[in-house]
C-alpha cells in the first residue's frame, strides 16, 4: 500500500511535470515561470502585510477591552468600598465575560503571529529560490541546445514548481486564517461600537456608573449637608462672643484717635 | 534524500530515518482511511518531529525538487484529504 506522504508527492511531481510538457520551446517555460514566481512574490508579501494588519487590529481590541474591563474592576472596588455587593456583583460579571473575550482574542492573536512568522519564512525562501532560478535561466538560455535544455531545466522547474506550491498553500491557509479573523473582529467592533461592551473612552456612561455616580452625589449632599448643619448649629455662640468682642473694641475707638491711628504702625 | 514538509522547507535525509519514515507514512494512510482525526495528527506529528531531528536543512537556493512531500503541522485531515483528491488545490 502507498503510503499517504508518497502519494501527496507524486501530486506535486505530477503538478510540475504537466507545467513543463505544456511548453513547446523550453525557454518560454523558463520565462513564463520567472514572471509567475515574481506575482507569487508580491502575492506572499501582500499576504504578510495583511496578516500583520489583522494582528494590529486584534491588538487594539484587546487593549480596549482591557480598559472597559479594569473600569470595571474599579467600580467594582467603589460599590463594595460603598456596600453594594450587589452592584459590585453586577460589575464583575460584565468583567468575567471580557476576561473571556480577552483570552480569546490573546489565542487568535498568538496564532496569527506564529502565521505571520511561517510567511515571513516562506517570502524568504522564495525570494532565493527565485533568485536562483534567475541565474540558472540566464545560463541555461545562453548556452541553450535543446537536447541538454530539456533535463537542465526539468530539475529548476520542478523545484521552483514545489516551492511555488508550498508557498501557494501556505498564502491560502493564512487568507483563511485573516479572513475568519475579520469577521470575529467585525462582531466585537459592533459590539463595542453598539455600547453594549460600554464606551472604552468613558465619555458615555454605562448603568454601573450611573449608579456609583448617583450613590457618589447623594453622599456628597449627605456630607455638605451634614456640614452646613454643624455650621448653623454651631454659628450662634460663636458670632454672641465675636459680637460681643467687636463691641468692646470698636466702641472706645472713636473716643481715641490718637490710639486707633497707632494701631496700624504698631501692628507693622 | 531530500524531503520537504509544507510551510517549513526542505531537509536532507539518510535513507535509514527514510524506512522509519515509511512506516510512520503507513500509520498515516491507515488514520486517513479510518478517518481517524487523533491518530492522524499523532502519526502526523510523529513523522515531521523525525524529519526535523533527523534532517539537515537544505539551504533556501536550492533549485531541486524534493523526493518526498510531507503536509504542514497541524494540517487537518480533512486538508489532507483535499490536497490528496483534488490536484487543482495545489496553486502556483
Amino acid at each position: 500500500m502507498a503510503g499517504l506522504v508518497k502519494r501527496m508527492s507524486l501530486i506535486f511531481k505530477a503538478k510540475a511535470n504537466k507545467a513543463l510538457d505544456r511548453a513547446e520551446d523550453p525557454r518560454e517555460t523558463l520565462d513564463y515561470s520567472y514572471t509567475k514566481q515574481l506575482e507569487l512574490l508580491q502575492k506572499v508579501r501582500r499576504g504578510v502585510a495583511d496578516v500583520a494588519t489583522s494582528r494590529k487590529r486584534l491588538e487594539l481590541q484587546a487593549q480596549q477591552l482591557q480598559q472597559q474591563s479594569d473600569k470595571l474592576d474599579g467600580q467594582a472596588r467603589v460599590a463594595l468600598s460603598q456596600g453594594r455587593e450587589d452592584l459590585a456583583r453586577e460589575a464583575l460579571t460584565r468583567k468575567s465575560a471580557l476576561t473571556q473575550q480577552i483570552a480569546d482574542l490573546q489565542t487568535q492573536h498568538v496564532s496569527l503571529q506564529a502565521e505571520e512568522e511561517k510567511l515571513t519564512l516562506a517570502s524568504q525562501r522564495l525570494q532565493a529560490k527565485v533568485d536562483a532560478f534567475r541565474t540558472k535561466k540566464e545560463t541555461i538560455k545562453a548556452t541553450y541546445t535543446a537536447a541538454q535544455a530539456q533535463t537542465q531545466i526539468g530539475e529548476a522547474f520542478s523545484g521552483i514548481s514545489e516551492e511555488m506550491g508550498d508557498v501557494g498553500l501556505a498564502i491560502q491557509r493564512a487568507e483563511d486564517k485573516t479572513q475568519s479573523m475579520q469577521a470575529r473582529a467585525g462582531a466585537i467592533d459592533e459590539l463595542l461600537a453598539s455600547g453594549a461592551l460600554d464606551d472604552p473612552t468613558g465619555t458615555a456612561k454605562d448603568d454601573i456608573q450611573s449608579e456609583l455616580d448617583r450613590m457618589a452625589s447623594t453622599s456628597q449632599v449627605e456630607s455638605d449637608l451634614a456640614k452646613l448643619k454643624g455650621e448653623i448649629a454651631g454659628a450662634p455662640a460663636t458670632q454672641a462672643i465675636e459680637g460681643a468682642s467687636t463691641t468692646t473694641q470698636t466702641a472706645p475707638s472713636p473716643a481715641t484717635p490718637a490710639e486707633a491711628n497707632q494701631q496700624p504702625e504698631a501692628s507693622s | 534524500m531530500i524531503i520537504r514538509i509544507l510551510g517549513e522547507g526542505q531537509f536532507e535525509v539518510a535513507d535509514h530515518t527514510v524506512e522509519v519514515l515509511n512506516t510512520i507514512d503507513s500509520k498515516l494512510q491507515a488514520a486517513v482511511d479510518a478517518d481517524d482525526e487523533p491518530g492522524f495528527h499523532h502519526a502526523l506529528d510523529e513523522l515531521l518531529a523525525l524529519v526535523r531531528e533527523a534532517g539537515a536543512r537544505v539551504a533556501d537556493d536550492y533549485l531541486g525538487p524534493s523526493e518526498l512531500v510531507l503536509p504542514a503541522a497541524e494540517s487537518t485531515l480533512e486538508e489532507v484529504r483535499a490536497l490528496l483528491g483534488d490536484e487543482g488545490l495545489i496553486p502556483g
